[in-house]
């Protein structure tokens, strides 16, 4: 695995030691609470986005409204929220999630839906006219009109889950808050992220650690992009 | 000889279990309760957490019981608050001001001393305000005040935060203007931030020390472990969370925590925790004569509050 290499190469380069295994373990964390809370949203985000792009019913614009003011809502109040909903003392307290991954996915999901809704959305409604009057006029069904649109605006919708991906990724307010930042005595990850772990490596001073930490945050940024972008162009050059 | 402590320790801490099972549950001692496979949340301070102590001592705890140790540092006032929302089993925090009211309110139980280290008022080299050496922390924090130089404070509402409030109530001073920068950090960052502007500071002993290379700043007035003004002591408490409050409280694992923390194996670990040489925290629990005091909150007795 070329992460545990990368782990095993940094104390040799830098005047520090991390404790082996505890990179690897924030970059997994990190990746398995971002991808879970962004597919997710994409199985939820789609449907909708198609729905509203699609469909016409009283109170869309609201819908729309609703979606648009969600891209920007400040994920610190997302986490803030998650934290009073999965409390002992809120309305999910018996499932204990708070301090957990669950709960950071789920703050995660929120924050990730609007931007992937609103980005489908787009792309959807930019999709040519002509495409989905030829497939109505093949007698294709509502579905399979839908299906032909989806496939048409493919790269549209990948930029859109990217984009939740990247909100999801790097944000630290409300994972800090619902997570807590936890790592075990050995220093394995349970709930600290890249960005939690570079919020406190800054915070005791330990730039050059934090630096690093950052660097490989937006390594994994850059390959999920571009491992996204060539689904999205599903292997094949359109020019 | 770590293995010869370890196994030191396995022996107290079965006795620790032993006399916790006692008065667990139905009060039934046949069978121990089973804690293995769980996990014990524990809301503490960023200075024990910033310092390493706690992923230095609580291996041997895991392994002892099968368990693991979420450790969640949040600041004396966040880490009660979580308590008091039943998000945690155990407490670890330094003001004891917030551990009487804690416990008054019904929301913590079995509270003991644990440890103590001492407050430093640290600062630029320079000293602009001319307080090296000082004998009184309040004479100290007047200098800065009419110096107006600048005093960064944690405002976080930490057991620190709160040590700083009651030296400015104690100097007669209300502290403000532009000198006076509240950062809403941990102690670390504070110490950071100090640094950058060559600010002063109160900070706790044990994060300074571990912080002291990546800093300029020097202690400027001492805490009463090098022999300065006994207001600047800094007793940590553990507390468990009462399950009568919360039942989903994990009591039986806090207390088998707490009588390990407080059994003497646990405390030579911490205080065998050195960083740079230098000795952090003071074990506190095991001593000559108990004092009663350290269960209940300060002041109080037995027909105060009869349940």
């Amino acid at each position: 695995m070329a992460l545990e290499s990368v782990a095993q190469l940094l104390p040799t380069v830098f005047e520090f030691s991390f404790r082996e295994g505890y990179v690897p373990s924030i970059v997994y964390v990190s990746l398995y609470v971002s991808l879970v809370a962004v597919s997710l949203s994409t199985l939820f985000s789609i449907p909708v986005a198609v729905v509203l792009g699609f469909t016409e019913f009283p109170g869309k614009r609201f819908v729309q409204s609703v979606i648009n003011t969600g891209m920007g809502f400040p994920s610190v109040v997302v986490g803030l929220v998650v934290l009073f909903a999965v409390s002992n003392q809120g309305p999910l307290g018996s499932l204990g999630l708070v301090f957990t991954k669950e709960a950071m996915i789920m703050s995660q999901f929120v924050l990730a839906t609007p931007p992937i809704t609103a980005i489908s959305m787009a792309a959807i409604g930019g999709v040519d006219e002509s495409v989905s009057e030829a497939a109505r006029a093949l007698g294709g069904t509502r579905v399979d009109v839908a299906l032909v649109v989806l496939k048409e605006a493919r790269y549209g919708i990948a930029t859109a889950i990217l984009a939740g991906f990247g909100r999801a990724i790097s944000e630290v307010g409300s994972v800090l808050i619902v997570g807590g930042n936890i790592t075990s005595a050995e220093g394995i990850s349970k709930t600290r992220t890249l960005t939690t772990a570079i919020q406190l490596e800054a915070r005791q001073g330990r730039y050059e650690t934090a630096m690093v930490l950052g660097a490989v945050l937006v390594v994994l940024v850059l390959v999920v992009n571009a491992l996204v972008l060539r689904l999205g162009d599903d292997g094949v050059s359109q020019r | 000889m770590p293995i010869q402590r370890r196994q030191f320790i396995k022996v107290l801490g079965a006795g620790a279990l032993a006399s916790t099972a006692g008065c667990v549950g139905t009060g039934s001692n046949s069978e121990q309760p089973a804690v293995a496979g769980e996990t014990l949340t524990l809301t503490t301070t960023t200075s024990t957490y910033d310092t390493g102590l706690l992923d230095e001592i609580h291996s041997d705890f895991e392994e002892m019981y099968g368990v693991t140790v979420d450790a969640i540092a949040q600041g004396t006032g966040a880490a009660l608050e979580s308590a008091r929302n039943g998000d945690s089993d155990v407490v670890m925090v330094h003001a004891r001001g917030l551990e009487d009211e804690f416990m008054r309110n019904g929301y913590g139980i079995n509270r003991r001393d644990l440890m103590f280290n001492d407050f430093v008022i640290v600062g630029p080299e320079d000293d602009p305000a001319g307080i090296q050496g000082m004998s009184s922390a309040t004479d100290a924090l007047t200098a800065i005040a009419d110096a107006g130089a600048t005093f960064v404070s944690r405002g976080d509402n930490s057991g620190t935060h709160t040590k700083e409030l009651n030296l400015w109530e104690a100097a007669g001073t209300d502290p403000g203007g532009d000198w006076y920068q509240e950062t809403g950090t941990g102690m670390g960052e504070a110490l950071n931030i100090a640094n950058q502007q060559g600010a002063y500071t109160l900070s706790d002993r044990g994060t300074f020390i571990s912080q002291r290379s990546e800093v300029d700043l020097v202690i400027l007035v001492q805490g009463p472990i090098e022999d300065g003004p006994e207001i600047l002591a800094n007793p940590y408490g553990i507390l468990a969370v009462n399950p009568g409050v919360h039942d989903n409280a994990n009591y039986d694992l806090a207390m088998a925590y707490i009588g390990w923390i407080t059994s003497p194996g646990a405390q030579d670990a911490i205080s065998n925790y050195t960083m740079n040489g230098e000795q952090l925290f003071y074990p506190e629990a095991v001593s000559e004569d108990p004092n009663f005091q350290q269960y209940v909150p300060q002041g109080w007795s037995s027909d105060s509050t009869d349940g």
